[in-house]
């Protein structure tokens, strides 16, 4: 995947693990960890494929905007690649 | 901190940035009973019954309410043990029978325990 | 006083001044353990003693191992490197049971200080640290580390200097965090058990620094 990623922002019901102040934001690949079977799968008992796994950097400003208590502290947070899609490269 | 509304479909255990007080720093140490459903939890986790996703399932599906007015392992035992009904390892009944047996041996956890 | 049995609120219904664990009254939720326990063994699915040893392998662990672990990346570079690079493997080398937990080794620099945090439920390194404290579990803690992590750390009376960032780390998944912090000024002459005795828990989350020498 691209370096830039936006975290999709579907409200599915059940168990997610793509945080909800997360959805929707683009932040930076830090590290691609491996692929782990997939627990919105594993939390029904069902047979879960494998899926990347992505640890993506935010900033504040990227997540809360004008609202950030400091814009340049960042947050990382690991993030399935079916939540992720390629952002467009920053200018 | 100033806070938007949140969207449809957010969920209460999905909890960054949202409203909260202070930080609390009060602390307890686990008793001998929590130590147990801990290690029942990691047990059958490890031996296949399901998995640490269906333990967080279970505890997201009991809602808000159980998050504020029951303690830590007051809801792993109830999601232990609905993960262990789905899993077909026991059965709602099984589990009802056992609990009024339990009761019935004393009032206190030391007399219960057999 | 241990015979003293005067303080009748304290008694037990048994009539026995309760003891912690065994004597308070049963509540509806410890049934439900005790029975689920029961039908697990009547079933063969554990043992008594499996359920033992796992409370033991559970109450060996402690922050003392995350200590450990820290004093020995203080003193020892190339495990420092090693610790960096892969935090289970490296964690494990050094003899400590961490079970099949991924973990990963932030390290605390001049230019930034790191926190972590589970805002989805209470995600912790357990399988090195021991059980997480209360406030880690908390709404206040999993609600405001992601969003005003200086707040959050004021209040454990934590300030940082000028110009440097904080890292906050969401344990949504797989892998678990734990914090390698800077080493204190002023502990150059000190060997990693004098140096592990200064490494706290609440340094190895990020809500902490370590003790001065």
């Amino acid at each position: 995947m691209s370096a830039r990623v936006t975290v999709s922002a579907r409200m599915p019901i059940g168990h997610v693990r793509a945080p909800a102040y997360l959805r929707g934001k683009t932040g930076t690949i830090e590290r691609s960890i491996r692929p782990f079977p997939d627990p919105e799968r594993l939390a029904y008992g069902q047979p879960a494929t494998p899926v990347m796994l992505h640890r993506v950097r935010f900033t504040m400003a990227d997540v809360w905007g004008p609202a950030a208590e400091n814009p340049d502290d960042t947050i990382d947070a690991e993030i399935y690649e079916t939540w992720l899609s390629e952002a467009p490269d920053a200018p | 901190m100033t806070q938007t509304p949140l969207p449809p479909g957010h969920r209460w255990h999905d909890m960054g940035g949202t409203a909260a007080g202070p930080v609390p720093d009060d602390q307890h140490d686990f008793a001998l009973w929590e130590k147990r459903v801990d290690a029942l939890m990691v047990l059958c986790a490890t031996k296949g019954h399901f998995t640490v996703d269906g333990l967080r399932r279970v505890l997201e599906d009991m809602g808000a309410e159980a998050f504020e007015t029951m303690t830590y392992y007051e809801r792993w035992i109830v999601s232990v043990s609905q993960n262990l009904i789905e899993a077909g390892v026991i059965t709602q009944s099984e589990l009802a029978d056992k609990m009024q047996q339990v009761a019935a041996r004393g009032p206190t956890y030391g007399e219960a325990t057999a | 006083m241990p015979h003293d049995h005067a303080d009748h609120d304290h008694l037990s219904p048994s009539g026995h001044p309760y003891r912690k664990d065994q004597d308070a009254p049963l509540t509806h939720w410890q049934q439900m353990e005790i029975a689920l326990r029961e039908l697990l063994i009547d079933k063969g699915v554990t043992t008594a003693g499996e359920i033992q040893n796992q409370i033991n392998a559970m109450d060996s662990r402690s922050p003392a191992n995350g200590a450990a672990v820290v004093a020995r990346a203080w003193t020892d570079p190339a495990f420092k490197a090693a610790l960096l690079a892969d935090a289970s493997a490296a964690t494990r080398e050094m003899g400590f049971d961490i079970g099949p937990m991924n973990l990963i080794a932030v390290e605390n620099t001049q230019a930034a200080h790191n926190m972590i945090v589970c805002t989805l439920c209470s995600c912790y390194p357990r399988n090195l640290l021991g059980l997480p404290p209360d406030w880690y579990k908390s709404r206040a803690y999993r609600a405001r580390t992601v969003k005003e992590p200086r707040a959050v750390l004021a209040e454990f009376g934590v300030t940082l200097p000028d110009g440097m960032t904080v890292r906050v780390h969401d344990s949504t998944a797989d892998m678990r965090y734990i914090v390698l912090p800077a080493r204190p000024k002023g502990t150059e002459g000190m060997d990693a058990d004098g140096l592990a005795a200064l490494v706290t828990r609440d340094s190895m989350i990020g809500t902490g620094l370590p003790l001065a020498p």
